[in-house]
This record gives C-alpha cells, sequence and structure tokens, in this order.
C-alpha cells in the first residue's frame, strides 16, 4: 500500500471520467446537449411522474365478472355437449359459482363425467347421487386470468394510443392488475372514462309483443329474455331476447357522424362474416325492433325498416364527445373485463417543476454546508474528503442515469441525505487515523493503521444501512422504490470514493509534502 | 488555520452512569408512545386509510381564502373534509374522507372538486387511494419494517455475538417505537413517506450502533484485565468525535431539506431529524447500556486477531 500503484490511480481516475462522462447530460438542456454535445453517450435520469408531472392509475380487473360469463358459456357447452352424447339431463343452470343439472334414469355417470372432462380436462365435477355440480378449478381460473389480462392490457392500451397521450406505460402487476403511467398528463379523466367502459356491443332483437310500456322491473320475462334498462334513462325497460344476432368482435370499424336529424351518432362497419349474419337476420325480421346493447343497457332500438348488411348508425342522446369515445371504445375492442379504479395519482406540472427546484436548491445547499463542515472541522484532509464526496455525487447522478432507475421527490431527499452520511466513511477515517497518531505511531503508519482498521467498521456500518434499503426496496410502491435505489447507490458509490478515492488522496499528500504531523 | 474540533480527543465521559436515567427516560417515551397510539392513534394519511387528497394552488395570489374554500367544499357532503394551508399562503391541501358506495363514487368525488374549484384554483395534485390498496400498503409497511429488523439482527448476530444483536435489535426497535410515537403525538400525517423515514433511520441508527459496537469488540479483545464497565465507556469514549461528526452533518443536510426542500418533504425530514437525535441517543445509551446485562466472554476470541495489524499483535 506504501507503493503508489500508477495501474490503480489510472484506474481510479478512469472511473472518475466515465462517471462525468455519463453524469454529464443531466447539466445540459435538451437542446444544448443535441446541437453540442451529441457525442455524450448517456441519457438524462429518468424523472418520476411526481417531478416530471403526470397520472398514475392502478386498475384491477373484476374477474369475478369475466368468471361468471365464462361459467354462463360453460353452460352452454355442457348443454351441447350433453344433447350430442345423447345423455339426458334437466334442470341445468348456473348456481352461485358452478353448473349444476340432474342427471335422468339411465345415463351413466361415467358417461357424463369423461363427457365434461373432455371439455376441459381441470375442472371439478362433485356429484351427489343423482345431482351435478361443476366447478371451475384454481387451475381453470388461473388460465382464464392470464388469457383476460393479456387481452385486457392490450385493449387499455390500444384506448390510450388512440387518445394521443405521449410515452404511455402499461404494464400488468401482479396476477390481475394493471399500472397506467402517463406523463404529462395532468387530468386523466377522458383516461378513466374511456377505461370505466368495457363496450361489449351485441344487437338483440326485442321481443315482438311485449312492448316497453307493458313492463316493469318486476316483470316475468318470457324464457331466454331478459329485461334491460335504457342507457340514459332507467326508467325505460327493454324485453330483449337474450340471444345474441351480432356482437362487437364482428365490428371492422366504428367512426363518429351525425345522422339525418343532424344529432351526433356513431357509424360501424361490420366485418364480412358479421355483414352476412346481420343480414340474415334483419332480413328475417323486418319490422321488428332490435336493441343495441352497450354494456348491458340499450342504447336505442330502432326498428328494421329493410334488410341491413355490412354498416349502419347507432343513435342516442348523445353529445358530440360522447359519439367521440364511444366510436373509439368500439374500434379498440371491448375489454374482457371490467377495470376497477385501485388507485390514482396525478401531479401537476407546477407542482413538478417547482419539485424539481426545491430539490435542487436543497442538494446544492446540502452539499455546501456540508463541504464546509468538512473543511472547518479537517482542513487539508476536508479538502480531501470534499473531493470524494464530489465524486460521490458525480457517481450517483452517472449510475441513475446509466441504470435508467427514476429519480422521485423523495429520492432527491434520499441523495441529500447520503451526501450528510457519505462522509461519515471518512470521518471514521480520519478519526481513527487522529487516535492512531495520538496513541504515538508514526504518521505514515498511523495514516495505515487507520485506513485498515476503519474499514471493516465502514462495511459493516453500510451493509446493515443496505438491510434498511433493501427491505425499503421490497415493500417498494413507486417514489419509495425511488428512494431506496438512490439510497443503495449513495451506499455502493460513498464506500468506493472514501476507501479509494480519499485514500490515495491522504497517502499522495502524506507522501509528497513528507508530513510528520497530525494536521487536524 | 484553526480548526474546528467539536469533541476533544481524549474524552473520558462516565456514559454508563446515566445508565438508570436513560433507561427510565426511555421507559417513559415508549410509555408515552403507547399511550398516545391509544389516545390519538395515527393521523394516517389517505395512503392507509384510502381516501382522495387535492393539493390547489389560489389563481389569484392575494385573495387565497381558507374559509371560501372551506364553504365551497362544504357543499359537496363529502363527509369528514379537512383543509389546511400547504407551504405557501396559496397553496391549500384539501383531504375527503373515503366515500361510501362504489369505486365511482370516489372517482365522482374528485371531479366534483375539481369543476367547483376549477375557476379559482388550480389543482396542483390529485390523488386517491382505494380501500384495498391503502390495506395492503398499510401490510407491505409492516412488513418491510419487520423484515429490515429481522435481517439487521440476523447479520449482526453472525458478524459479533448473540448478545450484541439483542442489544442492537432493542435499540432499533426503541427508535421506530418513539418515532412512530413522535407522529402519533404530533399527529403529523402517518403515510408512505414516513415508513421511508423510519425504515431510514433504522439504517442510520444502526449504522451508528455496529460502530460502536465495532469498538467494543476491538477493546474486549485489547484490555482483556480491564473490566466490561471500563471497556464500554472507553469504547463509547473513542467513538464520540466520530458519532458527533457524523450527526452533524446528517443533520445539516437534513435540516436543509426540512427548510429547502418543499412542504412535501418536510414531514419526512422531521422524523428524519427525530430519528437521528434518538439513534445517537439509543446507539450509546441503549445498545450499550443493554451490554452490561450480559456477561459478555473476553476470552473466546483470542485467536482472531486479524483485522488488528501486524505490529501489534498479541500485545
Amino acid at each position: 500500500m506504501k507503493s503508489l500503484s500508477k495501474i490503480r490511480i489510472i484506474l481510479i481516475l478512469f472511473s472518475v471520467f466515465l462517471g462525468l462522462l455519463y453524469a454529464a447530460p443531466n447539466f445540459f438542456s435538451s437542446s444544448v446537449q443535441n446541437n453540442s454535445f451529441n457525442f455524450l453517450p448517456g441519457k438524462k435520469i429518468n424523472l418520476g411522474l411526481d417531478l416530471k408531472g403526470g397520472s398514475y392509475l392502478l386498475l384491477k380487473a373484476d374477474m369475478e365478472v369475466v368468471f361468471a360469463e365464462k361459467l354462463e358459456s360453460l353452460t352452454s357447452d355442457i348443454r351441447s355437449t350433453l344433447r350430442k352424447a345423447k345423455i339426458g339431463y334437466k334442470k341445468l343452470s348456473v348456481k352461485e359459482d358452478y353448473v349444476s343439472f340432474e342427471m335422468r334414469t339411465g345415463s351413466s355417470v361415467e358417461q357424463i363425467k369423461s363427457a365434461i372432462l373432455k371439455l376441459d380436462k381441470n375442472l371439478i365435477i362433485e356429484i351427489n347421487t343423482n345431482n351435478f355440480q361443476i366447478k371451475f378449478s384454481d387451475a381453470n381460473k388461473q388460465k382464464i386470468t392470464k388469457t383476460t389480462m393479456a387481452q385486457a392490457i392490450e385493449i387499455v392500451r390500444r384506448r390510450i394510443d388512440e387518445t394521443g397521450t405521449n410515452e404511455p406505460s402499461i404494464q400488468q402487476q401482479g396476477i390481475d392488475r394493471i399500472i397506467v403511467q402517463l406523463p404529462g398528463l395532468d387530468d386523466p379523466s377522458r383516461i378513466k372514462k374511456l377505461l370505466g367502459k368495457t363496450a361489449k356491443l351485441n344487437f338483440q332483437l326485442v321481443h315482438p309483443t311485449i312492448l316497453s310500456e307493458d313492463i316493469n322491473k318486476d316483470s316475468k320475462s318470457p324464457p331466454g329474455y331478459v329485461v334491460l334498462e335504457e342507457d340514459k334513462n332507467s326508467d325505460r325497460l327493454y324485453m330483449v331476447n337474450k340471444r345474441i344476432m351480432v356482437s362487437g368482435e364482428m365490428l371492422k370499424d366504428a367512426t363518429p357522424t351525425f345522422d339525418r336529424n343532424n344529432s351526433p351518432s356513431v357509424s360501424f362497419q361490420l366485418s364480412p362474416l358479421g355483414g352476412k349474419k346481420f343480414g340474415r337476420v334483419t332480413g328475417k325480421h323486418v319490422g321488428r325492433a332490435f336493441a343495441i346493447v352497450l354494456d348491458g343497457k340499450v342504447v336505442s332500438a330502432p326498428v328494421i325498416q329493410t334488410q341491413i348488411f355490412s354498416s349502419g348508425q347507432i343513435t342516442g342522446a348523445f353529445s358530440v364527445q360522447e359519439t367521440n369515445d364511444l366510436a373509439l371504445v368500439l374500434r379498440s375492442g371491448a375489454l374482457p373485463a371490467p377495470m376497477i379504479i385501485l388507485e390514482e395519482r396525478s401531479v401537476g406540472p407546477g407542482l413538478g417543476s417547482d419539485s424539481i427546484s426545491s430539490g435542487k436548491i436543497a442538494s446544492i445547499i446540502g452539499l455546501i454546508a456540508v463541504m464546509v463542515f468538512m473543511l472547518i472541522t479537517y482542513g487539508i484532509f476536508g479538502v480531501f474528503a470534499n473531493i470524494a464526496l464530489f465524486c460521490n455525487i458525480i457517481f450517483i447522478i452517472a449510475l441513475l442515469s446509466l441504470i435508467q432507475a427514476t429519480l422521485t421527490l423523495p429520492g432527491i431527499a434520499g441523495i441529500v441525505l447520503t451526501m450528510g452520511m457519505a462522509v461519515d466513511a471518512n470521518v471514521l477515517i480520519f478519526e481513527r487515523i487522529k487516535e492512531e497518531f495520538n496513541a504515538g505511531r508514526k504518521i505514515v503508519d498511523a495514516i495505515e493503521a487507520g485506513f485498515q482498521r476503519a474499514i471493516s467498521t465502514i462495511i459493516d456500518a453500510n451493509l446493515t444501512t443496505l438491510f434498511a434499503a433493501l427491505a425499503l426496496f421490497s415493500f417498494g410502491s413507486g417514489p419509495i422504490k425511488g428512494f431506496s435505489v438512490t439510497l443503495m447507490i449513495g451506499i455502493a458509490t460513498s464506500m468506493f470514493t472514501a476507501i479509494v478515492i480519499t485514500k490515495y488522496l491522504v497517502l499522495f499528500y502524506s507522501k509528497k509534502k513528507n508530513i510528520n504531523n497530525i494536521l487536524f | 488555520m484553526k480548526l474546528l474540533r467539536l469533541i476533544p480527543s481524549d474524552t473520558n465521559f462516565d456514559f454508563l452512569r446515566f445508565k438508570k436515567i436513560a433507561f427510565i427516560f426511555s421507559t417513559i417515551i415508549i410509555i408515552g408512545t403507547f399511550i398516545s397510539l391509544l389516545i390519538n392513534n395515527l393521523n394516517y394519511g389517505i395512503d392507509f386509510k384510502g381516501g382522495i387528497l387535492l393539493e390547489l394552488r389560489s389563481n389569484t395570489s392575494n385573495s387565497a381564502n381558507i374559509d371560501d374554500l372551506r364553504k365551497k367544499v362544504s357543499t359537496l357532503n363529502a363527509g369528514e373534509v379537512s383543509i389546511q394551508n400547504f407551504g405557501k399562503e396559496t397553496d391549500f391541501l384539501v383531504r375527503i374522507q373515503k366515500q361510501d358506495g362504489d369505486q365511482k363514487q370516489q372517482i365522482a368525488m374528485i371531479e366534483k372538486v375539481k369543476s367547483l374549484t376549477s375557476k379559482d384554483y388550480t389543482v396542483r395534485r390529485s390523488e386517491f387511494v382505494g380501500p384495498v390498496v391503502g390495506d395492503e400498503l398499510k401490510t407491505a409497511g409492516m412488513l418491510a419494517v419487520s423484515l429490515a429488523l429481522l435481517s439487521i439482527m440476523v447479520y449482526i448476530w453472525f458478524r459479533f455475538e448473540w448478545q450484541f444483536s439483542i442489544a442492537a435489535i432493542i435499540a432499533l426497535t426503541h427508535d421506530v417505537l418513539t418515532t412512530v410515537g413522535l407522529f402519533s403525538i404530533l399527529q403529523l400525517e402517518f403515510n408512505l413517506a414516513t415508513i421511508a423515514a423510519i425504515l431510514t433511520t433504522a439504517g442510520y441508527s444502526i449504522n451508528d450502533t455496529v460502530v460502536i459496537f465495532d469498538r467494543v469488540r476491538e477493546n474486549l479483545r485489547r484490555y482483556k484485565s480491564k473490566d466490561h464497565y471500563f471497556i464500554y465507556n472507553k469504547s463509547i469514549n473513542e467513538t464520540l468525535s466520530r458519532t458527533v461528526i457524523t450527526s452533524v452533518t446528517t443533520l445539516i443536510a437534513l435540516f436543509i431539506i426540512f427548510f429547502f426542500g418543499g412542504a412535501v418533504l418536510s414531514d419526512f425530514a422531521l422524523a428524519m431529524i427525530w430519528g437521528v437525535l434518538i439513534g445517537t441517543f439509543s446507539s450509546i445509551f441503549v445498545a450499550v447500556s443493554l451490554l452490561t446485562f450480559f456477561n459478555i466472554n473476553k476470552g473466546d476470541k483470542v485467536d482472531d486477531q486479524s483485522n488488528i495489524p501486524e505490529y501489534e499483535r498479541n500485545n
């Protein structure tokens, strides 16, 4: 250690140079960098939404609704399977979370079981004498959730993209949640409205003789029919056939437009297959009303005047904005599950830039104050500690830029705090040197002993702090995670700067000046 | 140049003499914490209890009026509402309790407040946390603190003797509890940032404790003929200068965040300032004092002189 290895010095200088290189972009505005400093390799630090302004939404897919739907379709699958296999059954229906039916005498339990398991081998079948209960297993549910989420994320992305939001980030979190981050958008109400609709569009026939005037909320519906409310007027009810003529999946395009009376409406185009189907049904039912059902509510129920094929118009009591949004959600496709907003955080651009500037001021004042304190406490050694501290800040900025970690407001506090704590390693070393010197050692030996003995303390002390930072990281939601990342980086860089940079500065100085007295 | 010397280099205070007083003091503040928690509970922010928060800034700088804002918001019948100044005269924080009904009601309430105040105020920040997320964050927060304490305990147990790890963890729990107590007594908002502050405080405090313990371990080997009381006191004294200087630099940084870091960070800084003070106190008066209750063996590490320089071994 007594000889200053040239290679090591070069390595240290090189690492400081790299630090400066990667930290540099953060000190220029983007335009300056693009014009004069485009040779710089790194990117700027990635600012969190709390600093650059924007919205954060945590959505949850309501899987219960999806399971209920899947149970319905399982019921019809079971029906057709049993029919095809010519197995007698009765009372086939959906109960709470299972499909239930009774076996007619003369059927074989094993035959039914194998027929149903052919649909899906993971289904759970419980049999009580002649009553069958079929449930989804966890494996079924997991699979349903997985495909639902993949689809939901895709649809959410499409809807957000259509609004023209800049660089949105849409990620799955956990099993059934989606995090949506919208930088620069401080009022997400339109996005929330767009995501609030599943936008399941169905065309269904209205009962030919039971008219809206004849029914109230308690009316019994004939088999195969269901009572639905009107979208804008929940008092107006329709008796609607459960069978779906054409669904939104067969939609090719939807655009906002105006109808003949010049009121806002949405015109749509069906796919060739959908058009064929639509034409067949409308041709058969001229003169009958059909309901345009959106998310379980009737938007309007026009009478079929003539056979309709691939295009049509949806009219209702819409505003222009509503037709724009409706067309958008229809184009992007239906969400496979309703989305519940669990958490929303929006920061306006004003607060964000205020936070940045107060963060900058706090950092600069903090740095100067700590440096002054170190200078008046340790003199020339304080200068060494300050050089190390300055390098430390550069390394933190460089690493944050390099790994593109997100810097949040608590993260800035973490940096300022690190300045205060980073000098600790230097303080430990200097105090130890002083002790060793006072104990009667020669200055060079004191320096050597000081470094050597302080290092194990520094490592122990910093590792334990690291555990706290790791706990923060694992707990981490947004800003807190950002804080823990800066803290961890700060711990690592401060150990490096104190142990390596300060040491070489001190050794270099004590050799050159040939000092023989302690200087602080 | 005359240099600043906060602590003379060869102090010889009898810290452990104040052991009893310190224990009484610690017991009182911990009992105070529990009493305050029973009576006042914690002033949970919306992160944990769910609800709505809006930060508004008046568009006209001099006519900002908290009563006017109160009157406006009260027309919404939103239930429990709190409105306070935030940092500046013209800035306000509006907190609204979780609304009855489903998530749609919550979202609708944000829109209502926004449209009600949009003429005179700019919305600088709006937050909504649903009750599900609030409960999850609470659990996660407690888990994080416990996890941190546990991992620190295990580390110290491996690096030192088990007695050190017990003493350290009691001191650390003491710091965490009293910081929570500070928030309860002053009714400061207890939110996610507070958890971050508590964990950072824990990190700082353990740092301090480990430095002193390190010296205790070293001195136990070096002064085999002396009694524990002498060794502990000597260790605290030898590290005192470092303890004070590091506390001062950290406090400088924290006070600067407190004064210049903006309103969002000021509570965070306050929690940490308390944490550094209590952490420094507990390292000396709780952690080291607790060691006196154990009879830590000086002899079983005779051969381990690995971190003592060669010229000094076997003295």
